[in-house]
């Protein structure tokens, strides 16, 4: 490039110096990033809407096939000449085990995670930390052997003992024999959320701005008024979606399920009698020994459990869309 | 009830740092006294002793004693929260609770307190937010969240927070350093208006808004790095700024030093 003065000049031509400025380039590095974020992001889309139609594409057989009322009918004869099957107390039974074990879980796993974020000495809460994150690693199959045989006889004993004393609630009603029971599965599906849970709040509530618990502090509230007023209404958003990880966790597991439940079909609030199922456990349990209709039923179902965890994040979502404008931290 | 405070010997300590060594010193009534110094000096951390916010911090603690009224506030059975009950403070970036109204975050002092009449709450809000001249801004909006205000806006509701429950001392640690200059002289001016009511303790970096607004000044300093933190001039504003009888209060305010 040629100047006049000696002065080193830019290696593009600047404006004014009657050269053009540099064109758009179309294969840079900045539309091949965009590109591929964009393509990774339909790609979500993409595997949604590729499952959603599998599975009613292999639902279908079955479902015409059936000669009881899908949504209705309690019992799973899908292997049977006509098939009937229906997924009312698996589903319910899916519904039933995971609420009560969030029920069970969420109050203790909040309390931990608000000891270990505000209450334990940092040199306690960091190793408990970690530890509470390598149990949310341990896989469901160990969760459900360990409590299938060590829950087995407390549950047994506790059973017995809800009966005895509040056995005129109708969920404490059965007289036995106690085992494996709704009652025995949501506490092992409690203790299988409870990292989970425990985990993410935890995170959440350690990134309380330390301005927002000082400003309660000043105005003089303790310790627990300081972490109602300041620490959980800014953890809210991030509780329920931890919540909703480890409901979404209870919906789908199946082997601990499958290991404790009673395996009964029949749409019962009864909690501590033989009985219960799920959607992920019938599937499990029925898969091996399931011909072509029973297969296909088993895939209904599977879409039945797909529909209910879309509708459970939809609803989760909704809860902290609606307060979003509330969510933002300070300036 | 404004009420007097009085330092003897107040030291602070970050685990075994040394933050401030013996700071004596005698805050009347219903005055605005302006903390001034270099950086680190410790001013910050002499006025969180007072409504003890210093020992929030892991590993720090105060010694000495802090009268307010003549009742020692590290006394061992003092309950903590009535006394920072008593004494409001307001941070140097405005810090309303994001997740409140406007509203609510006005009373939510009130709340601790356990009010709860709607009616009480009411007039609370209405005389708080007039109180901190913000009022006529948001009197529309007060279901609102706080956090949708402007910077300045932001931290006169938290002066509304702090003088909700009628507190007896007022303490800003460094209230106008994030905002604009127009805001400053909002809360410089309701500064002045709340000296009527309240004492005022204010840590401020900027000479003249101290100069503008305080009627005595103390003015802090470290020798060097790591050195505890020492009250070196104590006095009426107009001395300070015109005649200090320190050389080191003098350099300071004439730039010649920090």
């Amino acid at each position: 490039m040629a100047t006049t003065t000696g002065v080193p000049s830019p290696p593009a031509a600047g404006p004014g110096e009657g050269g053009s400025l540099p064109r758009k380039r179309p294969l840079g590095a900045e539309m091949l990033f965009r590109g591929t974020t964009t393509a990774a992001g339909t790609m979500v889309l993409v595997i949604i809407v590729a499952i959603a139609v599998f599975l009613i594409w292999q639902a279908v057989p079955a479902l015409t096939d059936n000669d009881a009322n899908f949504l209705t009918e309690e019992n799973w004869y899908a292997n049977d000449n006509p098939p009937r099957f229906g997924i009312a107390a698996t589903a319910f039974g899916t519904v039933l085990t995971a609420v009560i074990a969030l029920l069970l879980a969420v109050p203790v796993a909040l309390g931990i995670a608000l000891c270990l974020s505000h209450y334990a000495p940092k040199r306690v809460a960091t190793p408990l930390g970690f530890i509470i994150d390598l149990l949310a690693a341990v896989p469901s199959v160990v969760f459900g052997l360990w409590g299938r045989d060590y829950f087995f006889e407390p549950v047994q004993g506790l059973s017995r003992f809800l009966h005895e004393n509040l056995g005129w609630l109708p969920i404490f009603g059965s007289e036995g024999p106690y085992g494996k029971s709704v009652l025995l599965g949501s506490i092992v599906l409690a203790i299988m959320i409870l990292p989970i849970v425990t985990s993410l709040s935890r995170e959440v509530f350690m990134q309380t701005p330390a301005q927002n618990e000082e400003a309660a502090l000043a105005l003089g509230a303790t310790k627990w008024e300081m972490i109602r007023t300041a620490v959980l209404p800014f953890g809210r958003p991030g509780i329920i979606a931890s919540v909703m990880l480890g409901l979404g966790r209870a919906l789908g597991e199946t082997i601990a399920l499958a290991l404790t439940l009673g395996g009964v079909y029949k749409v019962s609030f009864d909690l501590i009698g033989p009985g219960g199922t799920s959607i992920a456990a019938n599937i499990a349990t029925r898969f091996g020994e399931a011909n072509e209709v029973g297969r296909s039923a088993l895939i209904a179902s599977g879409l039945v459990l797909f529909a209910i965890t879309l509708v459970v994040n939809m609803i989760a979502r909704a809860i902290v869309y609606r307060r979003r404008e509330f969510v933002g931290g300070s300036a | 009830m404004a009420k007097r405070i009085e330092a003897h010997g107040v030291t602070a300590f970050y685990s075994s740092f040394k933050a401030i060594d013996s700071i004596n010193m005698t805050i009347e009534p219903k005055s605005v006294t302006a903390l001034i110094g270099p950086s680190g000096c410790g001013k910050s951390t002499f006025l969180r002793s007072i409504n003890r916010m210093h020992e929030v911090l892991p590993g720090a603690r105060n010694e000495g004693k802090l009268l307010i009224d003549g009742q020692n506030v590290y006394d061992n059975d003092v309950d903590v929260t009535a006394v920072r009950r008593m004494i409001g403070m307001v941070f140097q970036r405005p810090n309303p609770f994001p997740t409140m109204s406007i509203y609510d975050n006005v009373i939510s002092g009130l709340r601790l307190n356990g009010v709860r009449k709607k009616s009480t709450l009411d007039d609370a809000v209405e005389k708080a937010l007039r109180g901190a001249n913000l009022w006529n801004e948001v009197k529309d909006r007060l279901p609102r969240p706080g956090a949708g205000l402007s910077g300045g806006q932001q931290q006169r509701l938290c002066i509304a927070r702090a003088i909700a429950v009628e507190p007896q001392v007022l303490l800003m640690d460094e209230p106008c350093s994030a905002l604009d200059p127009i805001s400053t002289l909002k809360i410089e001016d309701l500064i002045s208006e709340l000296k009527n009511r309240f004492t005022i303790v204010i840590v401020t970096h900027n000479m003249q808004q101290a100069a503008r607004v305080s009627d005595r000044t103390g003015f802090f300093s470290i020798d060097q790095t790591g050195d505890p933190g020492r009250l070196i001039e104590y006095d009426d504003t107009s001395k300070i700024f015109t005649n200090p009888s320190e050389k080191k209060t003098e350099d300071y305010i004439t730039g010649r030093f920090g």
